[in-house]
């Protein structure tokens, strides 16, 4: 008549199995839907983390769709770890796989970004550099110093206009264009602010984060994007207190 | 790999940054602390009863599926694909696309 | 041996669990609510504003780090991991007061994120016991046990909870931290009399009082299942037992918890007045 965890824990994730035997109300009886209490409490309360943690998913695809595929992900993935915090970090790769999602391409990425998002708001504060040193540094010595970004700096790459379906739906923003985008995640203070990158912007930020010089950065934005706006690309990093280091040496 | 940059247009490049973008204004520290949580809190609270999401699953595999994504997804117009072109998979799901 | 002198304790007043949303109002003017309590897990991350949030409430408030996810009545070993960030946190913060409940969370390394229940036997005595002994030798201070809310039972219970409870602080130096909803939820749900558990209860050993709000359901024999919701102002027959209890053992320190439907600051401040106003009754 003895309960164990796991026979607790799997009738708990599936409704369709029997309650376990040895579970009662306060006469003896067989415990019955006291049980879906506990079922409930675990699916209800990773349904609404899941919400709270992709809210632009949620208007995307509607609550009653949202809910059924919470419920379908929550039992596959239950969280791994006690920190809410991190719940839903297999969100990204159970969209790409999940059958009655596949016409909306761009789900997975915007897991993605809503996923750095909630990084980046639980990262390590950083204090950032005065701008002016940026300036005051002659070229040649810039371009091989190396800049150190932010604990908080978080990169999301995407074939679809991630930005643009982030800011449709949480800023009223206008329809978003077809065009894939490369979105910045600052956080100036303990706000992540989202910024689309001009072409050669991911390029240059990923060099700077794998360690590499200034000039060697440069070089590979402006190998893939001639044109590559250097200066809207740094005021970005600037404005979002995003630079906590020029290394030199 | 790498073209050589002229590092006089670098110099600019720079001091225009810097000068369009000065660092955030120092809030005080207890003002930056007024905004909004971000999701993700644990607590130690039951959930509602005993009859909502625990006690039914919904099947997603084959044709069991009945619910249809109705949020902002129905007005964004946007391809399946992100190369531009519709969906490569059954004729059920392709019949989804469409009435989606 | 447990040193519980080495903390200033909380104040035997009232508190409220922490919201973030309560932030500028309690900085500005908390009127009874003289001590807080926050989820040790909400706290776990690397910086911004929670941690910077918590750094300016130490500063004006006794806090108590309660913990919602170590999963103490769990078959499986404790997570090394979770035992090291809340080593971490208590060290960081020197809390008055750390509490856990008994339940478990944690199965085959999924977190299920509900408080689940313990069948009261001596295996489970026996490895409760052992997780506070490890949990209390990682922070190195004494912790305090928090009897759970019931919805239903074990048959292959031999102990009673107040009995259960009373056995394992014996067996590690733990305190206690009574919840008088939960004892009224679970006489209600599993048919006992709730003064004669709080008569049973090692009032002694408790250094902290929660109250809630719960909600209404009912069972398949349309019984009365009250549900641990937290949700909604505590009742009068809860305010009844607090006082009952109060009148036993003496004024504790007294939470307030309200995680669901979480209203604004002045109706949690009014049911922490509440709470100070029965404890100015009972002598200290």
């Amino acid at each position: 008549m003895s309960v164990d965890q796991t026979q607790f824990r799997t009738a708990m994730l599936d409704p369709a199995l029997p309650v376990p035997n040895g579970l009662t109300d306060a006469l003896g009886a067989p415990a019955g839907a006291r049980f879906n209490v506990y079922r409930n409490n675990v699916a209800v309360s990773l349904t609404e983390a899941m919400e709270a943690a992709f809210p632009v998913i949620l208007k995307l695809v509607g609550e009653e769709f949202f809910r059924a595929m919470a419920g379908v992900y929550l039992r596959i993935h239950p969280p791994k770890s006690p920190l809410m915090m991190h719940y839903g970090d297999a969100f990204p790769g159970f969209l790409e796989g999940f059958e009655p999602a596949q016409h909306l391409g761009y789900l997975p990425d915007i897991a993605r970004l809503e996923l750095a998002m909630r990084e980046s708001y639980h990262a390590a504060d950083g204090t950032p550099t005065e701008p002016a040193v940026l300036q005051s540094l002659p070229p040649d010595r810039l371009m091989t110093a190396r800049i150190i970004l932010a604990p908080a700096l978080r990169l999301v790459r995407s074939k679809w206009p991630i930005h643009g379906i982030w800011a449709f739906n949480m800023q009223g923003a206008p329809q978003p264009q077809m065009q894939g985008q490369d979105v910045l995640i600052t956080r100036p203070d303990f706000d992540p602010v989202l910024t689309p990158l001009p072409d050669g912007g991911a390029a240059f930020i990923i060099a700077l984060q794998q360690g590499q010089s200034f000039g060697t950065a440069l070089g590979l934005a402006t190998a893939q994007a001639a044109n590559f706006d250097l200066t809207t690309t740094l005021g970005t990093l600037i404005s979002g207190a995003a630079i906590t280091k020029i290394s030199e040496g | 790999m790498t073209k050589p940059v002229k590092t006089i247009a670098v110099a600019g490049a720079v001091a225009a940054a810097v000068v369009a973008h000065a660092l955030p204004a120092a809030a005080a520290d207890t003002e930056k602390c007024f905004g909004v949580a971000l999701a993700g809190q644990n607590d130690c609270a039951a959930g509602p009863g005993t009859t909502c999401a625990g006690s039914s699953t919904v099947d997603y595999q084959g044709n069991a599926w009945k619910v249809v994504a109705a949020g902002t997804c129905t007005t964004m117009e946007l391809p399946a694909m992100a190369d531009g072109t519709a969906r490569m998979g059954s004729l059920e799901a392709l019949e989804r696309d469409m009435a989606g | 041996m447990l040193d519980a002198t080495r903390f200033t304790p909380l104040p035997p007043a009232a508190g409220i669990g922490y919201k973030p949303q309560h932030f500028a109002a309690l900085m500005q003017d908390p009127g009874s609510v003289k001590w807080l309590e926050i989820h040790a897990e909400n706290y776990m991350g690397d910086g911004g504003r929670p941690l910077a949030q918590l750094r300016h409430l130490a500063e004006r408030f006794a806090i108590s780090v309660h913990g919602v996810g170590l999963s103490i009545g769990g078959e499986t070993p404790l997570d090394p991991d979770h035992l090291a960030r809340l080593k971490h946190l208590c060290d960081w913060l020197q809390p008055a007061s750390f509490s856990e409940h008994l339940a478990w969370s944690t199965h085959d390394s999924a977190f299920l994120n509900d408080l689940l229940p313990l069948p009261y036997t001596d295996a489970t005595l026996t490895r409760v016991g052992d997780h506070i002994d490890q949990l209390q030798e990682v922070l190195g201070r004494q912790m305090l046990l928090e009897n759970p809310s019931s919805y239903l039972a074990f048959a292959e219970s031999t102990w009673s909870e107040p009995d259960f409870l009373r056995e394992i602080a014996r067996r590690t130096g733990c305190g206690l931290l009574l919840d008088v909803n939960n004892v009224f939820v679970s006489a209600t749900n599993l048919g006992f009399e709730p003064r004669a558990y709080v008569d049973a209860y090692p009032l002694d050993l408790v250094q902290e009082i929660h109250l809630g709000g719960h909600d209404e359901d009912e069972d398949d024999h349309g019984r009365p299942l009250l549900i641990d919701s937290h949700g909604a102002e505590i009742v009068d027959p809860v305010w009844a037992l607090y006082d009952y209890t109060l009148a036993q053992g003496g004024a504790r320190p007294t939470l307030i918890e309200w995680d669901n439907d979480v209203p604004d600051f002045p109706v949690l401040e009014a049911e922490a007045a509440r709470a100070a106003k029965h404890l100015q009754q009972v002598p200290a």
